[in-house]
């Protein structure tokens, strides 16, 4: 398939400069990672709303919480590793116990932060994220869908966390597409396993989707871009067609869209499910492309996982 | 710098052994909770109620009000004390501290308790959110003023100091923090256990406003508030130096009651010497 790249945090930076001219009680915080995390451009254009936090996180998000209890809607960066587990216990405390207007957009998320390493490579911020009472968890497919989700996370009430990657991924919706919080999109129809993913595997899952193709079996795809809350309705949909289903994020296997999948289906449709994820192991450095090859996330592993659970199936 | 008359002095005094009394009392019905901290607290809550903060209990998110963080949140016998006399919710509501159903969370709670601005209890995060809202109150051109009240042995939490360096940054000179320096925490004095001293000179460091008093001499607490007042381009600490479980005569500067009930017999000479404040 040939893609066109397009960046999240491009996207996300359109989307709070134009929030931030809609909106003047919109307020944005960053830990000193302006510049990466592109808040920096909401910075340039609204210099009075932006307060940069230091190397602080926990401030960060405690402060944030006080300007939302204040009435202010409030958007706060960094990279995932730090704006989920360095604070998670003022997200808990100070804003979802609170249920305060808090966005966290995190950038940098994932195996594909690459040479940096495993200290930087977020693989558990869906999962201790999702715990959270009152949080909702939004993973953008690709820079279209990170605008929109943006766009309408300013108008919802309550906490939430949105996850970013750092590279540049395959443009699988549009700007026409509807987003809605809550609600997965079908991409593609198919009647013999569902592919439900988040984040850029779910341009992996189309890929996989086609080589499935070429070998007679007919693959759905679904975009779970809101991973809680989880849009039952459309997964319970769609394996009631395929009667299984392989779940792809890159992600620790454990505790993030497949764990949330596994949880819904095991007291509801018990159909056959594979997980693609990293393996509940830490990262290391190197190029992306290799860490998602050695971390099991690519076609192939979709692929490979498609025919097993198709085989569970059958049996 | 305003003078104060005796009589008000007095009126406020006797404030204060109302909310500690209510406490004892809160405590002793839900057989938990924490006295030494919610009595060495008390003198401050009762100034900034009943004298400092411009508050309506009748319409409680009027937007000039000034605000109050409860960061060491297991004094919350004391806020909500405060709370119900001011007229936020009934007195009688006080007795179901800690029970289930109850809107008197162990911890001050805001979306359980009306008057509540944040919540807090977990440690060490009451600045950050105090923060937040000077923070607001500036971009709001607002002329409210946020109070905090920290424990001592919280200062021990990092995120105080990330929040400190915030508030000197921003020159968030609505703002003021009370420490309640009673000089000891659960497993001993906070001197031995993680020593804070010399506590002033890391304010100042800090680039703080620094006003040191005795926490329990109504005269001062008033007196460094509108000091902190007339302050400007930079927050005010205020440490007020307080003793642990202030008013009942077996409780002050005993460790042991950190986080214990009374029993009955502790409970009767408690109120004795507080006075019935039913």
């Amino acid at each position: 398939m040939k893609w066109m790249y397009t960046s999240q945090r491009k996207e996300y930076a359109n989307a709070l400069t134009e929030v931030g001219k809609e909106r003047t009680d919109v307020v944005v915080l960053d830990a000193d990672l302006s510049s990466s995390t592109r808040t920096a451009e909401f910075a340039k254009n609204f210099p009075e709303r932006f307060f940069n936090c230091g190397i602080a996180e926990q401030n960060m998000i405690g402060t944030a919480a006080g300007l939302a209890a204040a009435g202010k809607t409030v958007f706060a960066s960094t990279f995932a590793a730090f704006a989920t587990g360095r604070c998670w216990d003022q997200i808990r405390q100070a804003v979802a116990y609170s249920n305060l207007d808090v966005k966290i957009v995190a950038t940098h998320a994932g195996i594909t932060v690459g040479p940096d390493g495993a200290t930087h490579q977020a693989l558990e911020d869906i999962a201790i994220m999702r715990v959270l009472p009152n949080m909702t968890v939004i993973v953008p497919a690709d820079g279209a869908e990170t605008y929109k989700a943006i766009k309408a996370i300013a108008n919802y009430k309550g906490p939430c966390y949105v996850r970013l990657g750092r590279s540049d991924v395959p443009l699988v919706t549009s700007m026409e597409t509807p987003f809605e919080v809550g609600k997965a999109s079908l991409l593609k129809e198919g009647s013999d396993i569902t592919l439900a993913a988040c984040g850029q595997m779910v341009a992996i899952c189309l890929e996989a989707a086609e080589e499935l193709e070429s070998r007679g079996i007919s693959a759905e795809v679904l975009n779970v871009s809101t991973i809680k809350p989880l849009d039952k309705d459309a997964i319970a949909k769609s394996v009631e067609k395929t009667g299984c289903i392989v779940t792809a994020e890159e992600h620790s296997i454990e505790g993030g869209l497949g764990s949330a999948v596994c949880e819904f289906l095991c007291e509801t449709y018990s159909v056959p499910q594979q997980r693609i994820g990293t393996p509940a192991c830490f990262g290391e450095s190197g190029e992306s492309d290799a860490l998602m090859k050695k971390y099991g996330l690519t076609k192939e592993h979709v692929v490979e996982a498609s025919e097993k659970v198709i085989r569970r199936k059958k049996q | 710098m305003t003078l104060y008359d005796d009589q008000t002095i007095q009126d406020l005094e006797a404030k204060a052994k109302t909310i500690r009394c209510h406490a004892i009392k809160m405590i002793y019905a839900a057989k938990s909770g924490h006295p030494g901290g919610s009595l060495s607290a008390a003198d401050l809550i009762t100034a900034l109620f009943f004298k400092i903060m411009k508050h309506d209990p009748n319409n409680p998110h009027w937007e000039e009000r000034d605000k109050f963080v409860l960061s060491k949140g297991h004094a919350a016998p004391s806020y909500y004390a405060a709370l119900a006399e001011c007229g936020y919710f009934p007195i009688d509501e006080l007795l179901t501290l800690r029970k289930v159903d109850s809107n008197l969370q162990g911890h001050p709670c805001r979306q359980k308790t009306r008057g509540v601005e944040v919540s807090t209890g977990s440690l060490g995060q009451g600045l950050s959110m105090a923060n937040g809202l000077a923070l607001a109150a500036k971009l709001d051109r607002s002329g409210s003023r946020i109070y905090c009240i920290c424990g001592d042995g919280e200062l021990q939490e990092g995120q105080n100091w990330e929040a400190a360096m915030l508030a000197a940054q921003y020159k968030l000179d609505n703002l003021t923090l009370f420490i309640d320096r009673n000089k000891l925490q659960i497993d001993g004095p906070t001197e031995q256990v993680m020593s804070l001293e010399p506590l002033a000179d890391k304010w100042l460091a800090f680039g703080w406003n620094l006003i040191e008093i005795n926490g329990h001499d109504m005269r001062q607490i008033l007196e460094a508030c509108d000091k902190a007042k007339e302050t400007t381009g930079k927050p005010t600490v205020i440490i007020a130096n307080t003793i642990k479980g202030k008013g009942v005569s077996f409780m002050e500067g005993a460790i042991g009651f950190h986080g214990k009930a009374p029993n009955e017999d502790e409970y009767k000479i408690a109120l004795k010497e507080l006075g019935d404040c039913a």
